[in-house]
């Protein structure tokens, strides 16, 4: 007996829609069934590059569809293939990062779980453009079900000749391996991720060298995020032209929105990126407003480690640009929301915990800094805070602030930063008067 | 040998897929904490003897990866999100919950070794919150009542 809940989605919207892919078939049980990703046009993509295209054309294609990476950082998927030494003569590697951990994200996983032939589909191409013949998914260690079935869709793919030697009397040979983390958050980090897939510690390396030079095995690496591999397939299908025409002019395409917190209807819902963050808290067909009709409190856009937007700046359009404007950041589209009753205070409590559980240890500030963060925060959180904590936090904040090797350091620090910087009242409050402004009591 | 045969084949498929065998150490505990529902040192060893890598490398490894108990567990190992997805959703009160109805504390086992309790980082569940992990499977969207029924199941089939 198992309480897997099927997550929300639009699918239905994106069935009958010209402009959504991604979610077109995940409500459909058979779709991850070889027969009927291929019935609905499942790899042909595959076949129609490896027939007709050069990897420079597959390359030239993704960079002008726009495609940006959705992992969080947003740089450009076909840029990014084109850093790939053209002349070297050691293995390339493809990696689909689907180390999916940071918090208030389950996006990738739907994709595994519905549609994971489209995953495998777009390794396909990435792996062909780059030059690659062993190509790896690195799911995180928790994610046993889902590394179960892609372990299943890859047998299908090799005995239906979408992998192997020779694929489509093509010439071209390309295998996978589908590999399982340890559950460490850092592993989504790609150097870190190269780390572990060499059988060490998750620990971030220094770049340069970059992976696309010298990354698994000092060999020449790719890793890309579920979401973007799963999209180049529809890339390939429909053109460059019409994925650009999607979207706004620098962030193009659609883009998967995992809703979470205090919202009615929770789930993931894939969009045109430059789609309103109100619309998708507050429509019936997305969020349906806030939980027992309680008032905003605030909204984490991107993730857990994107800085927090007030109630009067959620009238933002969810595309890159918009939201650095707006003082945040698009991240892995993990929008939290936030309700009246929660203590802010509490709120970074748990964030903080989490990064230092998750810090590598590594780099001295990111080790020490997050944990000495979490101690203050926990005793402002208890009624034991002192005068003078709140600058202790923001200094540190500023010392762990760009001085790590990984991005982590920097995501431990965001929203602690925004929080305080829109709700350092709530803090001096619970400095002053040992308890909360408001109590967050959640009951399940 | 701590490994079963079938344990210790499935650590050789891995191996053989891998162009380089140091690879295989996460699948290998993996396969291992599948089996023993934790690590330690004695299974270390036989994993070094299988995949050709010092057992000191592997509990290197091993021993920065959290998902890996190292230490017995109970027969149901539950772990509950306490992330921020979930906190908003009730995790604390779910936590306190289960304290109750086991009769633990987080982080201790049951006395009749049925049940561990401990709170985890979070677990890509976000939008089915609040939600506990027990063994490799996930329970989602959680009430008292879901509760309830999922440890009466497990006493009923332990």
């Amino acid at each position: 007996m198992t309480f897997y809940s099927p997550v929300i989605t639009n699918a239905k919207e994106a069935a009958e829609s010209e402009k959504l892919h991604l979610f077109k078939y995940v409500e459909d049980p058979d779709q991850p069934k070889v027969e009927t990703y291929e019935m609905h046009g499942g790899y042909q993509a595959w076949k129609k590059v490896l027939s007709t295209m050069s990897p420079a054309e597959v390359i030239e294609e993704v960079k002008k569809s726009g495609l940006r990476g959705r992992g969080g950082a947003g740089f450009p998927t076909g840029v990014k293939w084109g850093f790939v030494p053209k002349d070297s003569t050691k293995p390339h590697y493809l990696i689909c990062n689907a180390d999916e951990s940071e918090p208030g994200t389950c996006k990738d996983r739907v994709l595994m779980e519905r549609d994971p032939h489209g995953i495998i589909e777009g390794m396909a191409i990435g792996a062909y453009a780059i030059g690659c013949h062993l190509m790896f998914i690195y799911i995180r260690g928790e994610f046993g079900h889902c590394a179960e079935m892609m372990e299943k869709v890859k047998e299908e793919a090799y005995a239906r000749g979408h992998l192997g030697k020779n694929i489509y009397d093509s010439g071209y040979d390309l295998d996978m391996i589908v590999h399982t983390g340890g559950g460490a958050y850092i592993c989504g980090e790609e150097t870190s991720l190269l780390n572990s897939l060499e059988g060490e510690r998750g620990m971030s390396r220094i770049r340069p060298p970059f992976p696309a030079i010298a990354g698994l095995y000092a060999c020449p690496t790719i890793v890309n995020n579920v979401e973007s591999l799963a999209t180049v397939p529809h890339v390939i299908n429909r053109g460059a032209e019409w994925y650009s025409s999607l979207g706004t002019e620098k962030s193009t395409g659609t883009k998967i929105f995992s809703l979470s917190g205090h919202v009615n209807r929770p789930g993931n819902y894939e969009v045109e990126l430059g789609f309103s963050l109100k619309k998708l808290i507050y429509d019936p067909a997305y969020g349906n407003g806030i939980r027992g009709d309680r008032k905003l409190k605030g909204v984490i856009p991107g993730g857990s480690s994107t800085p927090f937007l007030t109630p009067d700046m959620i009238d933002v359009k969810l595309d890159y640009e918009s939201l650095v404007e707006a003082g945040s950041m698009l991240g892995s589209g993990a929008v939290i929301v936030f309700n009246e009753d929660t203590c802010i205070v509490w709120a970074i409590k748990k964030l903080i915990h989490f990064y230092r559980h998750e810090s590598c240890g590594k780099c001295t500030p990111c080790r020490e800094g997050t944990g000495w963060l979490e101690k203050i925060i926990s005793r402002i959180e208890a009624g034991q805070g002192r005068p003078g904590d709140i600058e202790k936090i923001e200094e540190l904040c500023e010392n762990i602030m760009g001085h790590t090797v990984c991005p982590l350091g920097d995501a431990a620090v965001m929203p602690i930063q925004s929080a305080i910087k829109h709700w350092r009242d709530e803090w001096q409050y619970h400095i002053d008067q040992k308890k909360c402004l408001v109590k967050s009591e959640f009951a399940f | 040998m701590i490994l079963t045969p079938e344990s210790v084949q499935r650590i050789k498929d891995k191996l053989a897929q891998y162009p380089q065998r140091k690879s295989a150490v996460l699948p290998a505990l993996t396969v291992a904490y599948r089996q023993m529902g934790h690590l330690n040192d004695d299974v270390y060893r036989e994993i070094s003897q299988i995949i050709g890598v010092p057992t000191l490398e592997i509990a290197e490894a091993a021993t920065f990866y959290t998902m890996f108990p190292k230490q017995p567990v109970g027969k149901y190992l539950i772990q509950v999100c306490h992330n921020i997805s979930c906190s908003l959703m009730g995790a604390d009160s779910l936590v306190a919950y289960l304290e109750d109805k086991l009769g633990i504390k987080k982080g201790d086992t049951t006395l009749d070794g049925l049940f561990t309790l401990i709170c985890v980082e979070c677990l890509g569940s976000c939008a089915t919150a609040p939600m506990m992990q027990i063994n490799h499977d996930y329970y989602e969207n959680l009430t008292p009542e879901k509760v309830d029924a999922i440890l009466q199941q497990l006493r009923s089939e332990a």
